[in-house]
């Protein structure tokens, strides 16, 4: 442990599990103690009472619990409040009991109250979500202008060179990076969205039930694999065997980590996602309108052609550009497979690396966050959200809109 | 009208019949594809990496001597830790020269080109046995004790005869001796459970290299996921679900949890690198911090599911009980909760299975590290699940990252690991759903 | 029952049996249907009357567990021999079906639909005929003559079903099945629909399910009532409803059994 996180620790007089436990205490004893004093108060008749005794106790315990959450993650959020926290988390838990307590009488409707308490929970715990989306917008925002204050923002999105130096004078262009995950992307695009898709219809417009019933969860044990898997599959089994079958042979070049490597992998990993995406959507096409087709002498191929896809065509475009989202964020298959030379080439044999690549290698090991060359991740980040952001809301826009359509 | 005969297919139709055919074939050469795939992922994985789970072993005899292992000869247990592994290595090498020389093979091979046969962990292997059971200096101890990775790479297939002629750290010779010392019983394959429980070893060492600490950290990672996804995720599905009035509020907070289970992974570690390390001050590397990314990760993607449940329990059974009188509060815990339970838990567990197996967010908040200690879940200095782990995921990364061969099958062993876990989990929610799976 | 044997039937069933899976649901029906006659099979819910219907057009092989056996033939061939296509079938043997179902595209290519797919048309101007030809019959053309290119799921549910049965006669079939083709539709616009019906018996043998007893009796001549997957009885759509034979079909039309 670091000497400044030792005097961090004995900076507060009170270990923080101390309040918590005493938190946890106080809850479980005003819990009984609500209950009992209730019954008392209505004089030991308990149909009196506008309440359960056991839901004062639960009113109790709740106005124990939740206030010393609250002040626990606003000061966690404030820095600890210079090492008071323990103490102010007392002082909450305590306050929340006497009041609660004060408030017994047999005409309190304890239910209504402590019902009150658990919905604060519930709303607290759906803001979380906003509240992660804000964090990472935060999060990176912050560390991407300490980034532009030291690195021309023009030269980092308009530069075509990357090639950072620690000694400084780094040149940090983002459009190598950008084009590696493009052209990597619409390789796995490419290969998935054919395969995905019509897998899809096969299984749900030919498949006999015995093919489906092996076909589908052979295909979903793909959608479960980590992508850390398949990243080692690019690495030992698909880039050797395209290094050694295709590129060399063609004479595009003698690297193992590649542009079509990386590409073809993340298409596996995408022909399930593609695949169940669309296989929704289509389902959705309302039976009665294959029925319309088939009834006017229409070929199975047919209806599917001419009626269920351009039915379904917003959907699958939703399912695109989902799987496109993916595509550009999908790292470890990347950072395994692409390789880690920012370059700008057309041939899909050559190493190229990505965004998400060099995400990975500005932030681990030594890392200065004081120095471009490691902030330069949180804009490289914020660039990637951005764009996946963009993708996935308009995506789920399309879906959404498509899935009303025939409901 | 003329009458064609149903009959006689005509000249269209048989063309439009043969397009059908085709059409049926792509779909069924895009069945095949996908399964092609998945077929050469597992037998790519499983082909090197299934010999992980074997390891050679020699059976050797070391002599003991007191002089060299305990200069106090009261068995000060503070003395004997100042030999180091550099002492026992030759005890070693002269223990497996004189078994070389008692089984009657003939070599050329020096004492240390034969001691050099064995793992460099060997002599750290036999120093803590020293040092475990001080009782036995001044005799010998017999051993089974690792061979280096090279002579088990040969049982394996993995070196030959020719590559060794080109490798510096071994021989023909050595490989030769070490197949008669096999064919005389000396040297031995047994299944490896030091790979489940070892800690990783050093770049030299592939043979010794372990998921203990990764299997550890991943555990706690799990149970930090668990503890703080699930009520969270509950209570948020339920709000949404059941009590949330739809408006642009609720509808901001929809468009958000689905937007978040699509964003890149490597986003939350940029997150986690942000708000748990540099802002507040959680320890690098831990499984706490490693727990929480993954745990906000997970958030989204157990919510979607959840509310999927709530939603599948009919309303009539909230009519039912606000019927005779409960609260809406108590009709979503004391009915709908209940029925939608099973449902949830295949979301939760789904989502745990994801989380094990994401790497991305883990490398940036340090848990890339080299750790040989085994996590403790709670130290005083540390805190609840604060000391410096790894993860099955980032280890295999760790080990693609080296560069002795060995580590290859290393790291296709421990992914075979982490897929069993998977599949256990898998099956776990596919049971739950079959079991209570309810139709209303 | 009454012997219902025709000169030159245009439909002949002889012993249909169907299964679905273990369920018997039609029972040794034996049944001819003349030519450019409308034809209405009658009865209570899950009787098999659509059932049988969708055996007429083999519409029933894509459902999977679905069973049909015995004999049907069109103009005295089996349409079940091995050597039919349901494609060709299909082509012949139009359908409207229950709900309108036009296709998510143009008006003009709802109707260009079928003429397309069996090459009907030679170039683009018979195409526009064929399709004008259809939506005249079908009563359509002079609500949709100005906006053909507009989507035929833009209509109202009247003119949607009319538009199906336009996108039927568009391919130039010769039996026209209509499965409830008026049952979500409101009064002024079935009104529309049994017209035009009235209209196709001119050129086709239409054959309409409906559960209307007074729909059956307004459009067609010939009236089948069928009871638990059996056909109990068929005749002259005049002599079911005044004077059955069968006591069930004396039930039924009074309102004691469906």
């Amino acid at each position: 442990m670091s000497p400044a996180q030792l005097t961090k620790d004995t900076r507060y007089m009170l270990p923080m599990y101390v309040p918590l436990l005493a938190t946890a205490l106080l809850a479980v004893a005003g819990y009984y103690f609500a209950a009992k004093r209730a019954a008392a108060s209505a004089g030991g008749d308990i149909r009196k009472l506008a309440a359960l005794p056991s839901q004062y106790g639960l009113f109790t315990a709740l106005s124990v619990i939740i206030p010393t959450l609250a002040a626990l993650i606003i000061g966690l959020s404030f820095g600890g409040l210079g090492g008071a926290l323990p103490q102010v988390l007392l002082g909450v838990a305590g306050l929340g009991f006497l009041v609660s307590i004060y408030k017994i009488s047999p005409d309190f409707r304890a239910r209504t109250h402590a019902e009150t308490w658990i919905k604060v929970i519930l709303i607290a715990a759906s803001v979380i979500a906003i509240l992660t989306t804000v964090g990472i917008v935060f999060s990176m925002l912050f560390e991407t202008r300490n980034f532009f204050s030291q690195y021309n923002w023009r030269d980092f999105f308009f530069s075509t060179e990357w090639s950072p130096n620690f000694r400084g004078n780094s040149a940090l262009g983002i459009i190598p990076l950008l084009w590696g995950t493009l052209y990597i992307s619409l390789i796995a695009l490419t290969f998935a969205v054919p395969v995905g898709l019509f897998a899809a219809i096969y299984l749900s417009e030919y498949a006999s039930r015995r093919t489906r019933s092996f076909a589908k969860p052979a295909i979903e044990i793909l959608a479960g694999i980590p992508t850390i898997v398949y990243g080692l599959f690019a690495l030992i089994t698909v880039g050797p065997f395209l290094r050694d079958y295709f590129a060399q042979p063609m004479g595009f070049g003698d690297s193992a980590s590649s542009v079509m490597t990386a590409g073809l992998v993340m298409g596996i990993m995408l022909i399930p996602f593609v695949s169940s995406l669309s296989d929704d959507i289509i389902n959705a096409v309302p039976q009665a309108m294959r029925d319309g087709s088939l009834g006017l002498g229409a070929t199975k191929s047919e209806t599917i052609r001419q009626v269920v896809i351009p039915a379904a065509l917003p959907g699958i475009v939703g399912a695109i550009l989902l799987a496109a989202s993916r595509a550009i964020g999908e790292t470890m298959i990347v950072v395994l497979g692409a390789g880690a030379a920012a370059r700008m080439s057309l041939n899909p044999f050559e190493a190229m690396t990505t965004v998400t690549v060099k995400i990975v290698s500005q932030l681990t090991g030594d890392t200065d966050f004081a120095s471009p060359e490691t902030l330069v991740a949180f804009a490289l980040g914020l660039t990637l959200f951005v764009i996946t952001l963009g993708l996935n809301v308009f995506a789920l826009y399309i879906v959404r809109k498509y899935r009303e359509q025939y409901e | 009208m003329t009458h064609k005969s149903l009959l006689v297919a005509d000249a269209r139709t048989k063309k439009r019949n043969a397009a059908e055919r085709r059409f049926k074939a792509y779909g069924l050469t895009a069945i095949v594809v996908a399964i092609l795939a998945l077929i050469m992922l597992l037998v790519s994985v499983f082909g090197t990496g299934a010999s992980s789970f074997r390891q050679t072993y020699a059976t050797v005899t070391v002599p003991l001597p007191e002089d060299k292992l305990d200069k106090s000869g009261v068995r000060d247990i503070d003395v004997m830790k100042k030999v180091t592994t550099i002492g026992y290595t030759k005890l070693l090498n002269e223990g497996f020269e004189n078994v070389v020389i008692a089984s009657g093979i003939p070599t050329e091979l020096s004492r240390k080109d034969i001691g050099g046969m064995l793992s460099k962990e060997a002599a750290a292997t036999i120093r803590d046995h020293i040092l475990a059971n001080s009782e036995l200096v001044g005799t010998e101890a017999t051993l089974d004790l690792l061979m280096n990775g090279r002579i088990d790479g040969y049982f394996k297939g993995r070196v030959t005869m020719e590559s060794a002629a080109l490798d510096s750290n071994t021989s023909p010779e050595e490989l030769a001796l070490a197949q008669a010392l096999k064919d005389a019983g000396i040297v031995h394959t047994k299944f490896n459970w030091a790979f489940l429980t070892n800690p990783d070893a050093s770049d030299q060492r592939p043979e010794a290299a372990g998921l203990g600490v990764a299997i550890l950290g991943s555990l706690y990672m799990m149970i930090v996921v668990l503890v703080t996804s699930l009520p969270i995720a509950v209570a948020a599905s339920i709000y949404l679900e059941e009590f949330a009035p739809k408006n642009r509020w609720t509808d901001l907070i929809e468009v958000n949890i689905s937007n978040l289970a699509a964003v890149p992974s490597i986003v939350y570690g940029i997150l986690g690198l942000a708000i748990f390390i540099n802002f507040l001050e959680l320890n690098q590397s831990s499984p706490l911090v490693g727990g929480l990314v993954l745990s906000l990760m997970t958030l989204p993607r157990i919510i979607i599911p959840a509310r999927a449940a709530l939603k599948s329990v009919p309303p009539s059974i909230r009519d039912a009980a606000l019927g005779v009188g409960a609260s809406k509060m108590q009709s979503v815990f004391h009915h709908v909760l209940p029925l939608a339970a099973p449902g949830i838990l295949t979301g939760v567990i789904i989502g745990l299975g994801q989380a094990l197996g994401e790497t991305a967010p883990l490398l940036l908040i340090g848990m890339v590290a080299f750790v040989r200690e085994y996590p403790a879940a709670y130290t005083p200095d540390a805190g609840l699940f604060g000391e410096a782990s790894t993860a099955l995921p980032v280890q295999v990364y760790n080990w693609t990252q080296r560069a002795d061969p060995g580590f290859v099958e290393r790291a296709s062993g421990a992914i075979i690991t982490l897929l069993i876990f998977l599949l256990v989990m898998n099956a776990v929610a596919i049971f739950l759903r079959r079991k209570f799976e309810r139709r209303w | 029952m009454k012997d219902t044997n025709m000169q030159n039937p245009k439909i002949s069933a002889k012993n249909v049996q169907v299964y679905y899976g273990d369920n018997h649901a039609i029972k040794d029906v034996n049944v001819e249907i003349a030519d450019k006659t409308v034809t209405a099979f009658i009865g209570p819910s899950g009787c098999g009357k659509s059932t049988f219907l969708r055996c007429l057009n083999r519409m029933n092989d894509t459902i999977d567990i679905c069973r049909v056996t015995g004999e049907i033939k069109i103009d005295n061939e089996d349409i079940y021999d091995a050597k039919v296509d349901p494609v060709q079938l299909r082509a012949k043997v139009g359908m409207v079906f229950q709900k309108p179902n036009p296709f998510p595209k143009s008006i003009y290519d709802n109707v260009a639909y079928g003429p397309k797919i069996h090459g009907l048309a030679r170039n683009k101007a018979e195409l526009d005929e064929i399709v004008e030809k259809a939506l005249r019959k079908a009563a359509l053309w002079n609500e949709a003559k100005d906006r053909l290119n507009s989507p035929g799921t833009g209509l109202s549910g009247g003119q949607q079903q009319r538009l199906c049965i336009a996108r039927a006669i568009a391919t130039a079939p010769e039996v026209l099945l209509m499965d409830e083709p008026c049952s979500a539709l409101d009064p002024i616009a079935t009104a529309q629909v049994e017209e035009l019906i009235d209209e196709l018996r001119q050129s086709y043998s239409v054959v309409i399910v409906t559960h209307s007893m007074q729909q059956a009796a307004r459009v067609s001549q010939k009236t089948a009532f069928f009871h638990l997957g059996n056909l109990v009885e068929y005749d002259d759509t005049t002599k079911i409803f005044t004077n059955p034979d069968d006591p069930r079909t004396e039930s039924y039309i009074s309102g004691r059994i469906g």
